[in-house]
């Protein structure tokens, strides 16, 4: 694909806006959008497990700023990037394995349902912990 | 055709459809999804406890040797499975050569250096704390 016009002009995959809008089409969006958020949510506990092995001054750093306001909403955040990564990874797994949940119906109904436990999983586990 | 008599019109085609290769990497990803099933959990509740205490509360958590052994194991799952995650979504959206490529390299290192890094501190802590 060195030049820019194509010398096979077979047919485009359709684009996003041409999809109707629906909910497992979200669910899949931002299964990816989770992933890659949690890809550079990770370089955050990489920091802080590196500042408890290494610095005192550095963790006590972190720590202002878990407990600061845009600490928490980035711990809230990551709290429902994970839960939801985590539901929709197991579902995937169910879909490719033993093909559970595949019809429409079902998959439409899982993907609110997971929506729901990442954002209610995530304000159950900040109101069970003392991190606030 | 005749120096390629012996060979078959399926070996002339395998390897050479969109796909070229991947279907390790599909079974990798997912594998590594499984144990994470199981690392996750274990790693959410533990760091959430370890964050709400001060530093020495944090240091006796992760130098048990269990929590030790499961942090490096959750590292080496997350890791591995955000290389992949992020390759495909690198091979997706990024469609020139020379860029793909680099951030393909770089994703590579960047996971492999994290996990090293997670690793050593996470040594360092249990080996500091001589259990």
């Amino acid at each position: 694909m060195a030049t820019t016009s194509r010398a096979d002009p077979r047919p485009l995959s359709p684009h996003l806006q041409i999809w109707r809008f629906h909910i497992t089409m979200a669910a899949s969006i931002t299964h990816r959008i989770t992933g890659t958020a949690l890809y550079f949510g990770s370089f955050l506990i990489t920091a802080w497990i590196v500042a408890l092995a290494t610095n005192a001054e550095w963790y006590s750093v972190i720590e202002s700023v878990i407990s600061a306001w845009y600490g928490q909403v980035i711990l809230f955040l990551w709290a429902v990037a994970v839960l939801y990564h985590f539901a929709n990874g197991i579902r995937h797994l169910l879909w490719d394995g033993p093909h559970i949940g595949f019809d429409p119906k079902t998959a439409s109904t899982v993907s609110v349902f997971i929506y729901l436990f990442a954002v209610f999983g995530a304000a159950a586990i900040f109101a069970a912990t003392t991190l606030l | 055709m005749s120096s390629h008599d012996f060979i078959t019109p399926a070996k002339m085609a395998r390897g050479l459809g969109s796909a070229k290769s991947g279907t390790e990497t599909h079974i990798r990803q997912r594998v590594s999804a499984i144990a994470l099933i199981f690392l996750v959990p274990w790693f959410v509740y533990s760091i959430i406890n370890a964050m709400s205490g001060d530093i020495v509360d944090a240091q006796v958590w992760a130098a048990k040797p269990w929590n030790a052994i499961l942090l490096i194991l959750t590292a080496g799952a997350a890791f591995f499975h955000m290389r992949i995650g992020m390759q495909v979504v690198i091979e997706d959206y990024i469609a020139k050569t020379g860029t793909k490529s680099a951030l393909l390299i770089l994703n590579s290192f960047a996971c492999i250096a994290l996990f090293v890094t997670v690793a050593l501190s996470v040594l360092k802590i249990w080996i500091g704390a001589g259990v």
